[in-house]
């Protein structure tokens, strides 16, 4: 009976008594929501357009941060260091297209999904080797991001909220507006689409399959470094947050792999519902629901929605 | 020019779907066996019983779960690394509560418990298939690894949160703890991974493994033939998390000594991925040299500079080593998608035509 009371009722009670606390915790849960929402952009606009898997993104991600910063220790302006970073982002792009894509064109998916595993590997070891294993801090003021915190006194009691996130939810939301408009007015976008919807048909009306894949692996490492530069300024840029990255693999699932809108409301709902599991249910079995709570909404979802909420329907033939 | 089957007539059925229908097949592994039992302990050198072969044959044995699963039934798995922790956990449980009870016993049986943990996970994959079900698995894996961290019980409470090997013996020879040798630890590994590598051969030949394999092929075509799906996967993801239990409970009890449950994380899980790609899904030899390839090439590749006579700074040696497995990755899919039990094969073939190809 306490165990019900605690597990059904004592939450809510909290939630009410201490709404304040409530709401900061819904925009902790929105923010961190929005970065995995970012990674799974990655994931999805190299899935629509190539059918791979790319389990690379995570590790991109920390790759372009670690570039922008390693370059900017150099002695190099900040601005300069970011065009550089992307240069650097196109070189990835170009080259995992010759080296890596093109060689495997035709393959079954898994075997794509590997070579990914081995652009992982490699990315780790190189970032390492050049830029150093050591954790860095990521360049902020330079870059014009703002720092500190805006408190407001409501909900009966004060409500932080940090101007990073802020910036980062105003240039996340620029970023896909952008994407939309790219994909759906410029020729490379339709093209983009054409690609993603039949491999067979869009050579056929002579689109380069090889141009689109360079382009839409550079989309994936521009959507990192964008990720990377936010999410290093929350915490250090390291390898470890290679782990966080999977968590937009949940994401994945509720969004479903092809949808952009998908990935964006299928991160949000994971940051928000391993926040508030983790604020108020967690303290009741030992706290650390995070590292797994993401997975199981996806399970249960999965049960129910297998092609994710906005994923189109698998239909299969014999 | 000796690899050749000419003059050697199958006169039985048997005989024709024998695993080695060729002689030569049949001497080659009996020597690789002679090797392992004779040969590796008379070295007579700890590193290479203790940190080679003895963990080669471990994760081996896991390569063989996980190939089960992902190559012979194609459910793609990520959760490997947990249920080996399942079977170390398990094992851990059982030899504290049951001390006097032979820990060989404990080891299998402890398979049975991450078999039952693989059901329970397995279940989704009726309805969802592919890297959906790969992310389905990650849920059990960053489950049971919190469970490992969270729950004191499983570790008698001890406060560096780590489980210790207890001594145990066998026939008044010590076979765990840090007073076992090299050799008797080997023997041991050596022994469970013969037995259960002709079992899981035995069953992916017969008419279970032609279940998975139909299953992998074609899902719903299987299922018009008769095949009843649900039960085929699950039996698929018992069978598997067996052997990623017995391989995680050798892990600890026959290797490590002890363990934390970092050692079960989620790139554990991709390590052994990485074998059975690599080596070939679907295929036994697969296992074993993805096993070879993966876990010694980064300890052979730490030696290279020392033999080149570079001064290289370990932690630069440590990345270049990350960067050549990834190319290396690479370079092998290209080369042979279909893993190094390809080639060989493909070798093999081109022996047996040696020197006349047409």
């Amino acid at each position: 009976m306490h165990l019900l009371y605690m597990i059904l009722i004592d939450p809510f009670v909290q939630m009410a008594s201490a709404p304040d606390l409530l709401v900061q915790t819904l925009w902790e849960g929105l923010v961190s929501g929005m970065l995995y929402a970012l990674i799974a952009l990655g994931f999805v606009l190299i899935f629509k357009a190539s059918g791979v898997f790319n389990f690379a993104q995570g590790i991109m991600v920390v790759f372009a941060a670690l570039t922008l910063v390693g370059i900017y220790e150099a002695g190099v302006p900040a601005f300069i260091a970011l065009a550089l970073a992307i240069a650097v982002m196109f070189l990835l792009a170009f080259v995992v297209e010759r080296g890596v894509l093109r060689p495997l064109v035709g393959q079954p998916d898994i075997i794509l999904f590997m070579a990914t595993f081995g652009i992982t590997y490699f990315l780790i070891g190189f970032g390492e080797l050049v830029f150093g294993g050591d954790p860095k801090v990521m360049i902020t003021e330079p870059l014009y991001l703002p720092k500190g915190a805006i408190t407001y006194h409501a909900f009966g009691g004060m409500v932080q909220l940090q101007k990073l996130d802020i910036a980062a939810a105003i240039i996340a939301s620029l970023m896909v507006a952008g994407l939309a408009v790219f994909f759906s007015k410029t020729r490379i976008g339709r093209a983009l689409r054409a690609v993603a919807d039949s491999h067979e048909a869009a050579l056929s009306v002579g689109i380069s399959l090889e141009q689109i894949w360079v382009i839409v692996w550079f989309a994936a490492g521009l959507v990192a470094l964008v990720t990377g530069v936010f999410w290093g300024a929350r915490s250090d840029v390291s390898f470890a947050l290679e782990v966080i990255a999977l968590k937009a693999l949940p994401v994945l699932i509720l969004g479903g792999f092809t949808s952009i809108p998908g990935a964006i409301v299928g991160g949000l709902i994971i940051g928000l519902g391993e926040k508030i599991v983790e604020f108020y249910w967690g303290p009741l079995v030992g706290s650390g629901t995070d590292a797994w709570f993401a997975y199981v909404i996806a399970l249960v979802f999965l049960l129910f929605r297998p092609q994710g909420l906005f994923g189109e329907r698998i239909i299969e033939r014999v | 020019m000796l690899y050749r089957e000419a003059g050697q007539f199958k006169t039985t059925y048997e005989k024709d779907s024998a695993i080695f229908p060729i002689l030569q097949d049949r001497i080659g592994i009996a020597v690789i066996l002679a090797i392992a039992v004779i040969g590796v302990p008379a070295t007579r050198n700890d590193f290479i019983i203790n940190a080679v072969m003895t963990p080669f044959l471990i994760f081996t044995l896991a390569a063989i779960g996980l190939n089960i699963l992902t190559g012979y039934t194609g459910l793609l798995s990520l959760g490997t690394g947990a249920f080996m922790g399942v079977g170390a956990y398990a094992c851990y449980k059982l030899t504290s509560i049951f001390p006097s009870v032979n820990i060989i016993v404990w080891v299998i049986a402890s398979g049975f418990f991450a078999a039952a943990v693989g059901v329970l996970f397995g279940l989704p994959s009726l309805r969802i298939k592919g890297f959906y079900l790969a992310i389905a698995t990650l849920a059990a894996q960053f489950f049971l690894e919190w469970c490992f961290i969270r729950i004191p019980w499983l570790y008698n409470y001890n406060v560096s949160g780590a489980i210790e090997v207890p001594q145990r013996e066998l026939f008044g020879v010590i076979i765990t703890g840090p007073r076992a040798t090299a050799e008797t630890r080997y023997y041991i590994v050596l022994a469970i991974v013969v037995a259960m590598t002709w079992l899981a051969s035995n069953l992916v030949h017969g008419r279970i493994g032609r279940m998975w394999m139909a299953v992998r092929d074609m899902d719903i075509a299987a299922e018009l033939m008769g095949i009843r799906l649900l039960p085929t996967k699950l039996l698929a993801f018992a069978v598997s998390s067996f052997y990623c239990g017995v391989s995680g409970a050798l892990m600890v009890f026959l290797w490590y000594g002890g363990a934390e449950a970092s050692v079960f994380n989620i790139n554990q899980s991709f390590t052994i991925l990485f074998m059975i790609i690599i080596g070939g899904l679907g295929s036994m030899v697969g296992s074993f040299m993805g096993a070879a390839l993966i876990f010694i090439l980064p300890i052979a590749l730490r030696f290279v500079p020392e033999w080149l006579g570079l001064p290289l700074q370990s932690s630069t040696v440590e990345h270049v080593t990350f960067m050549v497995v990834g190319v290396l990755i690479i370079v092998i899919l290209i080369a042979e998608p279909a893993g190094m039990a390809r080639l060989w094969q493909v070798g093999k073939q081109k022996l047996r035509v040696w020197p006349f190809p047409y």
